[in-house]
């Protein structure tokens, strides 16, 4: 996985609650369009008119915010369907971290699997945030360093954050989660070696005698 | 003497292979469910990563999500599922994993097919790449949806890396009123507990009222665990249970069920374990439920109206009901009763079981679905279909003018090309009403099949106890 140390770059602010994952990449795209291509559908129903035409509105659409690589959020962005799309539209915008009040359980952990840094602050944080880098201001970078877990504000303001040390270490190494797990190899075997005695109805595999039947 | 423990902490310390520090467990995956949407390219990635599947026997397949529904459809009739459901079949058959393709008796939604054939079992640990895997919790396993990355993890290595959840149980006491179901009760906790209540927690349900549920039902309440923010959702094995399991065609045999059903026994939370918050829900309060809004949360008693804004104090929940109201086209402090239909959908992983197609059928039964609403009955399973059919249920929907598919995803997330028109209103049996789940532009109210069934009849939303 991609290193993610830290990030110096325009923040956006996209103040709406339960963005969910199928806005982010909606049903009818998401079978067909390749993994590098994710970005261009990115939150299409918001993003696109029904012509096709960007909605001026959509806060990515304005030039001073198209090049952003931190987005600001309601509560609760993520939720909905497990699809890793989302993370995959994200990072095909350019976004490397969103900061938001909660997520989603299922997005949260899918954004570290691909070095994207998803934040939590409290309610007030991110309001102050969304106002220091308003339509109203000028300078809307902020800068963020996951070694230190601060988020610097335009103003200078410093605000910490949360973020668990495995996950942290997964970030600023570039970990791959299958490459650590393995060295847990004979741990595993070991498991199912046992396993096999004490619950034998889970290690009976039926369908494994029975493959692809006709109808 | 050791400390009482929760249902859930009893199957996580059952599972754990290694403490990877940090709060973090490596667990072990007894049971893994592969569809065409997340699977196909999981095991292609494999694959690619020069890994092999590490236990392809602890995982079955079947295409679900892509795949058309029209009588007549083949695995390439969708643009989609000629890419994902062949894809998913092919490499199925590379790494050895059985796989149930369309024609295949046992094909079906993965949520549906898993209990049904009795791969899903108490205790078990259960994943899939799809966030209604809470589902499975209903039979005591303890299953939750994961990320495709994750899915990759879980065929390499036959484990997840997890954090313990927090635990929540939700008390659900007294009888349900006559024609008031189990989505009835998940959405009206939804409801009052708000979509984002159970993120971080892996949700208990108990009491009364979800003891005398049926393994169906309890499948609808913890397949929508998710809506409200909570991975897991499960309910301890009972009598039920076994009666459900047993004679099942993957469940375990002989010996085999009488030693699983022994540890199956051990599977309830202690009396005195702790709950990191409980909630108490009294069922006999409940009216039928439906959905005005675009968040599973907007949702209302069908004799209730749409709540005004003023009610809602949150200005950030404020201005998403705003801009919900707009996208479904109603107005805040109106009915919901007597709303004009064009759509019904009756299918999904939350309620295309047999039991959710009886009673849509009990409401079709010598009626007629009124004139301009297209209604369609996508059965769960393979099997459910059939059993459907063996009871003539198939005959009862058509004559009332409703249509008869193939088993699938269909309308509940479109990614099989099968749409609600744009600015159409549906009144689906599925579990999300997000903004264009149903396809671009297009309206969902979620209610019951009963509620649903009743639409299609009336035109309108209407109270399916009163059709």
């Amino acid at each position: 996985m991609e290193k993610l140390q830290q990030i110096d770059g325009v923040a956006a602010p996209l103040m709406r609650a339960n963005i969910d994952t199928d806005i982010i990449t909606p049903g009818k795209r998401i079978a067909t369009t390749e993994r590098e291509k994710m970005g261009e559908i990115a939150f299409e129903p918001l993003r696109f008119n029904d012509d096709g035409s960007e909605n001026p509105d959509f806060v990515l659409n304005q030039d001073r915010y198209r090049d952003a690589q931190v987005l600001i959020t309601g509560p609760n962005f993520g939720c909905g369907s497990s699809r890793e799309t989302a993370v995959w539209a994200l990072r095909g915008l350019g976004i490397r971290c969103v900061i938001g009040e909660s997520f989603g359980d299922i997005f949260y952990n899918n954004c570290f699997q691909n070095s994207v840094l998803p934040v939590r602050l409290s309610a007030e944080e991110i309001a102050e945030l969304a106002t220091e880098v308003g339509p109203d201001r000028n300078n809307l970078s902020v800068q963020i360093d996951v070694a230190a877990k601060t988020i610097t504000a335009p103003s200078g303001r410093v605000m910490h954050f949360e973020l668990a040390p495995d996950r942290q270490q997964a970030l600023l190494q570039g970990l791959d989660d299958i490459a650590q797990t393995l060295q847990h190899a004979e741990a595993i075997a070991k498991f199912q070696a046992n396993d096999r005695t004490s619950r034998s109805w889970i290690h009976a595999t039926p369908w494994q005698s029975n493959p692809s039947a006709e109808a | 003497m050791d400390a009482p423990r929760t249902l859930v902490d009893k199957i996580w310390d059952q599972h754990v292979i290694a403490d990877l520090g940090d709060g973090v467990d490596l667990l072990h995956v007894d049971r893994h469910l592969l569809h065409d949407l997340s699977g196909a390219r999981a095991l292609a990635e494999v694959r690619d990563k020069g890994h092999k599947v590490h236990s392809p026997q602890l995982t079955i397949s079947t295409p679900d999500h892509t795949i058309s529904t029209a009588t007549g459809r083949r695995e390439d009739s969708t643009e989609n599922s000629r890419k994902l459901a062949t894809l998913l079949r092919t490499q199925s058959d590379v790494h050895g994993i059985a796989h149930f393709p369309v024609g295949d008796p046992r094909q079906g939604i993965v949520h549906v097919v898993g209990p049904e054939l009795g791969f899903t079992l108490p205790g078990c640990l259960l994943v899939c790449g799809d966030s209604h895997t809470s589902t499975h919790g209903a039979l005591g396993a303890l299953a939750w949806g994961i990320g495709s990355s994750e899915v990759v993890h879980v065929l390499a290595t036959q484990t997840v890396r997890q954090r313990r959840p927090k635990r929540m149980r939700i008390n659900v006491n007294g009888n349900l009123g006559p024609g008031v179901t189990a989505k009835d009760l998940i959405l009206h906790i939804i409801g009052r507990l708000g979509v984002d209540a159970g993120t971080g927690y892996a949700v208990e349900y108990a009491g009364n009222t979800i003891t005398g549920l049926s393994i169906e039902e309890r499948m609808t309440i913890c397949n929508l665990s998710i809506e409200f923010g909570a991975r897991m959702g499960l309910i301890a094995p009972d009598a039920t249970t076994l009666a459900y399991l047993q004679g099942k065609a993957f469940a375990p045999k002989a010996a085999d069920w009488d030693a699983a059903t022994a540890a199956w026994a051990e599977l309830a939370t202690d009396p005195d374990a702790v709950f990191d918050h409980e909630e108490q829900i009294n069922a006999a309060d409940i009216a039928p439920q439906i959905t005005w809004g675009t968040s599973p949360e907007h949702t209302v008693a069908i004799d209730q109206k749409i709540p005004a804004l003023a009610q809602i104090v949150d200005p950030i929940k404020r201005s998403l009901a705003e801009a919900a109201l707009s996208y479904q086209g109603l107005s805040a402090g109106s009915s919901i009763a007597g709303t004009p239909v064009d759509w019904v959908f009756v299918g999904s992983c939350t309620n295309g079981r047999l039991s959710d197609l009886e009673a849509a059928a009990e409401i079709a039964k010598g009626r007629q679905v009124a004139k301009g609403v297209t209604a369609r009955i996508v059965p769960g399973s393979m099997a459910v279909k059939k059993a459907a059919e063996e009871k003539g249920l198939d005959r009862i929907f058509t004559a009332a003018g409703f249509e008869w598919r193939e088993p699938g995803c269909a309308q509940c997330v479109s990614t099989n090309g099968e749409y609600v028109p744009p600015g159409a209103r549906c009144v689906s049996t599925s579990n999300r009403n997000f903004v264009g789940r149903q396809g671009p532009g297009a309206r969902t109210h979620l209610a019951s099949p009963a509620m649903a069934a009743a639409a299609a009849i009336a035109g309108h939303i209407t109270d399916s106890r009163k059709i």
